[in-house]
C-alpha cells in the first residue's frame, strides 16, 4: 500500500510541471536575490577598507553607498516577487492534488468508502495536504536560494582568498552529514506521528459525530479514557519527532560558529604574520569573508531545516497518493450506450455475490421482473434486501452473472444512465448541507418553482417547510442535523416526486413517517408507481400486500415468489412471517 | 491564547528552562563580535600576534560549544513543553466537547468540532513549541545587539533603535493585517471540510442522482475560493523579508557612515565598525525568524481563539436543588411538562402530564415532528424542559445527577449506530462488566442471536465504523440488545423497530415484557401493532398529548389514534 519515498518525490516533481513557467520564474529571482544578497557584502568591505585612520575618502565611500543602494532595491524588488510566485505555485499546487484527490473519492467503488473511516479520509485530504503545502512552501522558498546562495558564497571566497576558502570547504561536508543522518532519523519518527494522528482523527470522528449515543449510554469517561491512550502514544511519537528534527538547527548552527571560527583564525593569522601573501588581503576582505561565513552557513541550517519538513511532506503526500492511486470503479464499456425510454424489465440470470471472500451471500440468483411491475422484498433482517439494491444501482458488481434492463446488460450501459432511471429512497436518509431547495432540486435541477411545490405537496412535505425559518430556501445543517428522521424521508420522497424516474426502489422509504401521513403519501406514491418498475423493501403488509410480486428472501436466496395470495396458500416461510403479525 | 495558557502549568519547568536555556545561548553569541574586534583590533593592527588569534579563536569555539549545548536543551524543553500542552489541550477539549447538551451538539455540527480538535490543536501546538524557543531569544538578541551598540558608541545605537523601531513598525503591521485573514482562510478550510465529508456519508444519494460532476464542481468552487484566501493573505506575508532586508542595510550604509565619521574623530577603531557591523547582521537573522515566528504565532492565534470558543461552552443543560417530594407512589411522573428548542415560536412539547408504574409498557405514538422523540428525551434529561418537571421515583430528574440518572436507562436511538470494535465491545457499552452470559441473555431478549450466529466471530466479529458491514436491521437489534445489558429500569425504544420486519418485532416485544426485573418500557413507534398491548398509550399531535389510554380506550375516545391505526389496517378490517 505505501509508497516508496522516491516515487512520492517524483509524483510531486510530476505535479508541478502545469507550473514550469512559475518555477523557471522563481528560480530566475532566486538567481537575482542571491546575487544581490551577495554582492552587497562585497561593497560593504570595500566601504570598511576606506575607513581607516587619517584621511578618509568620503567620496569613495559614496560611491560604494550608491551601488550598495541600487543593490539592495534590486534585491527587495526580486526577493518580493519570489515570495509571491511561491506561494502561486504552492497553492495551485495544493488546490490541484485536492481536487484529484475529491475527483477520485467520486469514481471510487463503494466498497472502498464503506471500507474506510470518513475521518481517516478527511484527515488525508484535509491535514495532510496542509502539512504537504506547510512543506513544500518551505522548500520552494529555501531550497533555491539556499543552495544558490552556498555556490555563489563558495565561487566568491575563491575569489576573494581561497585558502580560507578550501578551509571552508573542508568544513561544509560535516554539516551537510549532520543534517543527513538527523533528516534519516527523523521521517520514521514522523510518519509514525502522522498515522497515530489518523488514529486519533478516526477516533474522534466516530466518537463526536455520534456524541448524543456516547451520552445516553455515559460512555464519555470511556472514550475519554481510549482517547487519552491514544493521545499519550500521539504525545510520545510527537515528542520523539520534535525534538529529534529541531536537533537540526543547534547542531548546524554549531558547526556554523567553528565555519566562522576557523575564517578568523586564518584570516587574522595572514594579516597579522604581515609576510607577502600569495593573495591580496586585506581587513574589509576579512570582514567580508566573515559575512559569507555567516551566510554560507546559514543556507544549511534553513536547508537542512527544510529537509525534515519535506520529510513531514513527502510522508503527508504519500497518504494522499495513496488515495489518488486508488484503483478506480471498471469505467463504463467505451461503447456503453446510454439507457433511454427504459420500459423496466430488469433481470437478473444466475447472479452471484459476496462481499467478502470468505462468506458467501447472494448464489445463483435468477429473477425476471416485468416491466411496470411492483415488487415487494420481504424477510428477515439480514437477508440480502439492501445487497439487491447495491446490485440493481450497480453500486457494488456481481462476482458473475448479469443483470439487465431492457435487455441490456447493466455493465454495457452507462452508470449515469442506469441510475438516473431509478429513484431512490433508503432508510438511511442522507440530505446535503445546502438549502431546502437544492435538496429537492437534486434529482431534476432545471425544475420550475411551481413543480417543486407540487412534488413536495405530494410527498407531504410542503406544510412543515414552509413552518421553517426561509421556507424552502431555510438552510439544512450537515447531515441534516435540524431535521427529524420522518422530515428528512420526506425530503428525500419530494426529491423522487419531482424527478419521476422509470423505476423505483424503496427501502422502507416511509418508515419513519408516521402512517398518518403514510397514509396520505400512500396514494401518491399509488400514482407514482403506476406503469414504473418499483422495487419496495417493505415491513408493512398493506405496501407488501398490493405487491404484484413478492419476492421472500432468506439467506441471500429468494425462498418463495408469487402474490400474498398465492404464497400464504403456499403456507410456507411468507405465511409464517404474515401470521406472526397478530402473535403478540 | 491567554486562556489556553493554563495548559502550561503543569509544564512550568520546561516552558521557563526553555526560554532561559535560549537565553543563554543568546548571550553567548553576543559575544562573538567583540571576541572579534578584538582579534582585529589587538591581534592584527595591535600586533600582539599569533598566539593571541589562537587563543581568542579557541574562544570562539568554546562560545560554540556552550551554544550547541544551551540550545538542545532548551529544544528538548520546548518540545516536551508543547507536546505535553497540546496533550492536555487535546483532552479537556474532548472532555468539554463530550459534556455539551444536545442542542448544543446540534448548534456546532460535527465537522467543525472535528476541525477544532485537529489541525486547529496541531497549529496551536507548533506555536507554542516556536515561542518557548524563540520569543526569548531572537528579541534578546535583537535588543542586546542594541545594547552593546550603545556601550561601544552612542551615534551607533541611536542608528541601530532607529531600525529596530522600523524594523518593529514593519513587522507587527503586517501581522496585525494578516490576523483576520488567517481567520477567513480557516473558515474557507472548514468548507472545503464539510464537502469532502459529505461526498463521502452521501456517496450512494449523490452517485444514485449522478451528483459526482456537480459535487466536484462545489468543491471546485470552495477549493479555488480558499487558494484565493491563502494567496492573498500569503501576498502580504511575502513583504516581510524584502522590507526588513532593505531596513537592515540601509541601516548597515547609515553605521557606517557614522562609524567613518567617528573612526576619523579618532573615537572608534576599525574593528569596533566591523563588531557593529556584525552586531546588526545578526539582528537581521533573527528578526527574520522572530518574523517567521510572528507568522506561525498569528496562525496559532487565530487557532487558539476558536478552540478556546470551543472550550467555554459550558454545558447548557441546568440541575436544579433536589426536593424531598413528600409522597409520591408513582415511578414516573410528568407534570405539566414543556420543552422549548432555543426561543422557537411553538413549544415542542406542551404541558404534557402522565405517570407511568415499574414494569408497565408506555407506548407513544404521533405524527412526524409531534413530539415523541422529544419526550422521551427528556426522561435521561438529554433536553432541560421549560416548565413542568418530570419525577422518578419522587425525584426531579434534573436534580439526580445525569451519570446516576442515565445508567438507570436503556436507550435505543433511532438512528442505529455501531462504533468500531468487537460486538462484544459494542454491548459492553450497557455494562462495562458484563459477563458472556448477560450479553447472550440481551441479544436474545433483542433477537440478536441469529446476527451472531450468522457471523463466524461470535461476539468477537469485527464492527467497522459506524457499523457499516451490518445491515439496518441487523444494527437495530444490536443496539437494542445493547440497551438490555445494563438491565435499565427504564429502557426508551425510539423507533427503534422500525427495519424489523412484523415477526420479529413481534417476538421482540414479547420477550421485553418477560424480562425478569421488570423494566418500564417506552415504545416510541409508528404501528399502532408495536403499542397496542402497551398499558398506556400517548397519543401526540404537534407538541400535545391529545390522548391517553389503552388502545381500546383510544379507539374508542381519540380521533387521532383510530385515524393512526386504520391507516395501517383498514383492509383488514380490524
Amino acid at each position: 500500500m505505501a509508497i516508496p519515498r522516491k516515487r512520492i518525490v517524483k509524483r510531486i516533481l510530476r505535479q508541478l510541471k502545469d507550473y514550469k513557467f512559475s518555477v523557471a520564474a522563481t528560480i530566475f529571482f532566486a538567481l537575482v536575490t542571491v546575487a544581490g544578497t551577495l554582492a552587497v557584502p562585497i561593497f560593504f568591505g570595500r566601504v570598511i577598507d576606506l575607513i581607516v585612520v587619517g584621511g578618509i575618502d568620503f567620496k569613495a565611500i559614496f560611491k560604494e553607498f550608491t551601488i550598495i543602494g541600487v543593490l539592495i532595491a534590486i534585491t527587495c524588488l526580486s526577493q518580493w516577487l519570489m515570495g509571491i510566485v511561491n506561494n502561486r505555485i504552492t497553492y495551485n499546487v495544493v488546490r490541484d492534488i485536492r481536487r484529484q484527490a475529491f475527483e477520485k473519492l467520486q469514481t471510487l467503488p463503494l466498497k472502498f468508502i464503506d471500507g474506510h473511516p470518513y475521518g481517516d479520509v478527511v484527515g488525508r485530504v484535509i491535514a495532510d495536504v496542509d502539512q504537504f503545502a506547510d512543506g513544500l512552501l518551505m522548500g520552494f522558498t529555501q531550497t533555491f536560494t539556499g543552495v544558490l546562495t552556498i555556490v555563489g558564497t563558495l565561487v566568491i571566497m575563491l575569489v576573494i582568498n581561497w585558502i580560507i576558502a578550501l578551509v571552508v570547504f573542508f568544513i561544509t561536508p560535516l554539516s551537510l552529514f549532520v543534517a543527513k543522518f538527523i533528516a534519516s532519523r527523523t521521517y520514521s519518527m514522523f510518519k509514525k506521528a502522522s498515522e497515530t494522528r489518523g488514529e486519533q482523527t478516526a477516533f474522534i470522528d466516530e466518537m463526536i459525530g455520534n456524541l448524543k449515543v456516547v451520552q445516553a449510554f455515559g460512555r464519555e469517561d470511556e472514550n475519554l479514557e481510549k482517547f487519552d491512550e491514544i493521545n499519550s502514544r500521539l504525545t510520545k511519537a510527537s515528542l520523539k519527532s520534535i525534538f529529534f528534527s529541531s536537533l537540526v538547527n543547534p547542531s548546524t548552527r554549531f558547526i556554523n560558529a567553528m565555519v566562522y571560527a576557523a575564517v578568523a583564525l586564518s584570516g587574522a593569522i595572514m594579516l597579522a604574520l604581515k609576510t607577502p601573501l600569495p593573495v591580496a588581503f586585506s581587513v574589509g576582505l576579512l570582514n567580508s569573508l566573515l559575512a559569507y561565513a555567516n551566510q554560507y552557513t546559514k543556507p544549511f541550517n534553513e536547508i537542512s531545516g527544510v529537509v525534515t519538513e519535506l520529510q513531514n511532506a513527502v510522508a503527508c503526500a504519500g497518504r494522499i497518493y495513496e488515495i489518488i492511486d486508488e484503483t478506480p470503479e471498471k469505467p463504463d464499456d467505451p461503447d456503453a450506450k446510454s439507457l433511454q425510454n427504459v420500459e423496466g424489465e430488469v433481470a437478473f440470470d444466475s447472479v452471484y455475490f459476496s462481499y467478502t471472500a470468505d462468506k458467501k451471500l447472494i448464489e445463483n440468483l435468477n429473477l425476471k421482473v416485468e416491466a411496470g411491475k411492483r415488487i415487494a422484498i420481504v424477510g428477515p433482517t439480514g437477508c440480502g434486501k439492501t445487497t439487491l439494491i447495491n446490485l440493481l444501482m450497480r453500486f457494488y458488481d456481481p462476482l458473475s452473472g448479469k443483470i439487465s434492463v431492457d435487455g441490456n446488460p447493466i455493465d454495457r450501459v452507462t452508470r449515469k444512465s442506469l441510475r438516473s432511471n431509478y429513484g431512490m429512497v433508503l432508510q438511511d436518509t442522507w440530505l446535503k448541507s445546502g438549502t431546502v431547495r437544492e435538496n429537492i432540486l437534486m434529482g431534476k435541477p432545471d425544475a420550475s418553482e411551481e413543480e417543486m411545490i407540487e412534488a413536495a405537496k405530494a410527498a407531504h412535505a410542503h406544510n412543515f417547510i414552509m413552518q421553517m425559518a426561509g421556507g424552502y430556501d431555510a438552510v439544512i445543517a450537515e447531515d441534516g442535523g435540524n431535521l427529524s428522521q420522518g422530515q428528512k424521508q420526506l425530503l428525500c420522497i419530494t426529491r423522487i416526486m419531482l424527478s419521476l424516474p422509470p423505476m423505483l426502489i424503496l427501502d422502507e422509504a416511509t418508515s419513519s413517517i408516521d402512517t398518518r401521513t403514510e397514509k396520505r403519501i400512500q396514494d401518491a406514491f399509488a400514482k407514482l408507481m403506476e406503469g414504473r418498475t418499483s422495487f419496495i423493501v417493505a415491513h408493512r403488509l398493506s405496501t407488501i400486500k398490493e405487491a404484484d410480486l413478492i419476492l421472500v428472501m432468506r439467506d441471500g436466496n429468494i425462498v418463495e415468489q408469487g402474490t400474498h395470495d398465492e404464497l400464504l396458500k403456499l403456507d410456507g416461510f411468507y405465511a409464517n412471517l404474515y401470521n406472526s403479525q397478530f402473535a403478540v | 491564547m491567554r486562556k489556553l495558557l493554563k495548559y502550561l502549568t503543569h509544564y512550568k519547568l520546561d516552558s521557563v528552562l526553555a526560554p532561559l536555556f535560549k537565553l543563554l545561548e543568546a548571550c553567548f553569541e553576543l559575544f562573538v563580535p567583540i571576541v572579534v574586534a578584538s582579534i582585529i583590533d589587538d591581534g592584527v593592527t595591535g600586533g600582539r600576534g599569533v598566539s593571541y588569534i589562537v587563543y581568542a579563536c579557541l574562544i570562539l569555539v568554546a562560545l560554540g560549544v556552550i551554544g550547541l549545548v544551551a540550545a538542545v536543551t532548551a529544544q528538548f524543553f520546548a518540545a516536551r513543553a508543547a507536546v505535553g500542552f497540546s496533550k492536555e489541550l487535546r483532552h479537556d477539549l474532548f472532555k468539554n466537547i463530550q459534556s455539551l447538551s444536545f442542542s448544543q451538539i446540534d448548534g456546532v455540527g460535527t465537522a467543525k468540532m472535528i476541525t477544532r480538535m485537529t489541525s486547529d490543536v496541531n497549529q496551536i501546538q507548533s506555536g507554542v513549541n516556536l515561542v518557548l524557543r524563540l520569543f526569548m531569544r531572537s528579541p534578546f538578541i535583537v535588543f542586546g545587539a542594541m545594547i552593546m551598540a550603545f556601550v561601544i558608541d552612542v551615534y551607533a545605537g541611536t542608528v541601530f533603535a532607529v531600525a529596530i523601531a522600523a524594523l518593529c513598525v514593519v513587522v507587527f503591521g503586517i501581522m496585525l493585517a494578516s490576523i483576520p485573514l488567517y481567520r477567513r482562510t480557516q473558515g474557507d478550510l472548514d468548507s472545503v471540510t464539510v464537502t469532502t465529508r459529505e461526498t463521502l456519508t452521501g456517496a450512494r444519494v449523490l452517485r444514485a442522482f449522478c451528483k459526482e460532476e456537480d459535487e466536484i464542481a462545489e468543491f471546485n468552487t470552495r477549493n479555488e475560493r480558499l487558494k484565493k484566501s491563502q494567496l492573498f493573505v500569503g501576498g502580504i506575508s511575502a513583504l516581510m523579508n524584502p522590507l526588513t532586508y532593505a531596513i537592515i542595510n540601509v541601516a548597515i550604509i547609515v553605521l557606517l557612515y557614522t562609524g567613518a565619521l567617528r573612526v576619523e574623530g579618532g573615537v572608534l577603531t576599525q574593528g569596533l565598525v566591523i563588531a557593529l557591523y556584525n552586531y546588526m547582521s545578526q539582528i537581521l537573522v533573527e528578526l527574520i525568524k522572530l518574523a517567521n515566528l510572528i507568522i506561525t504565532v498569528t496562525k496559532s492565534f487565530a487557532c487558539a481563539g476558536r478552540v478556546a470558543e470551543i472550550l467555554d461552552m459550558t454545558p447548557s443543560l441546568k440541575s436544579v436543588e433536589p426536593q424531598k417530594s413528600s409522597e409520591n407512589s408513582h415511578f414516573i411522573e410528568f407534570k405539566g411538562v414543556s420543552v422549548n428548542y432555543g426561543d422557537a415560536a411553538v413549544n415542542a412539547l406542551d404541558d404534557i402530564s402522565f405517570t407511568a408504574e415499574k414494569g408497565q409498557t408506555i407506548g407513544i405514538i404521533g405524527g412526524t415532528g409531534a413530539g415523541k422523540t422529544t419526550l422521551i428525551n427528556t426522561i435521561p434529561h438529554f433536553y432541560d424542559v421549560c416548565a413542568g418537571e418530570i419525577l422518578i421515583g419522587g425525584e426531579n430528574v434534573a436534580a439526580m445527577g445525569d451519570e446516576r440518572l442515565r445508567s438507570a436507562c436503556g436507550v435505543v436511538p433511532q438512528h442505529a449506530v455501531l462504533f468500531e470494535g468487537t460486538i462484544r465491545d459494542n454491548l459492553l457499552w450497557g455494562k462495562g462488566d458484563a459477563t458472556d452470559k448477560e450479553l447472550l441473555e440481551a441479544l436474545e431478549t433483542a433477537q440478536a442471536k441469529d446476527v451472531i450466529a450468522a457471523k463466524s466471530g461470535g461476539l468477537d466479529e469485527r464492527v467497522e465504523q459506524g457499523g457499516k458491514n451490518f445491515s439496518g436491521g441487523q444494527r437495530q437489534r444490536l443496539t437494542i440488545a445493547r440497551a438490555l445489558v445494563r438491565k435499565p429500569e427504564i429502557l426508551i425504544l425510539d423507533d427503534s423497530a422500525s427495519a424489523l420486519d412484523y415477526a420479529t418485532d413481534a417476538r421482540l416485544r414479547k420477550s421485553l415484557k418477560n424480562l425478569d426485573y421488570n423494566p418500564t418500557v417506552f415504545i416510541v413507534s409508528q404501528r399502532t401493532s408495536s403499542i397496542k398491548s402497551a398499558d398506556k398509550i400517548i397519543v401526540l399531535d404537534g407538541g400535545k398529548m391529545v390522548g391517553i389510554g389503552t388502545h381500546d380506550e383510544l379507539m374508542k375516545s381519540c380521533d387521532i389514534y383510530r385515524e393512526i391505526h386504520y391507516s395501517q389496517y383498514a383492509k383488514e378490517g380490524a
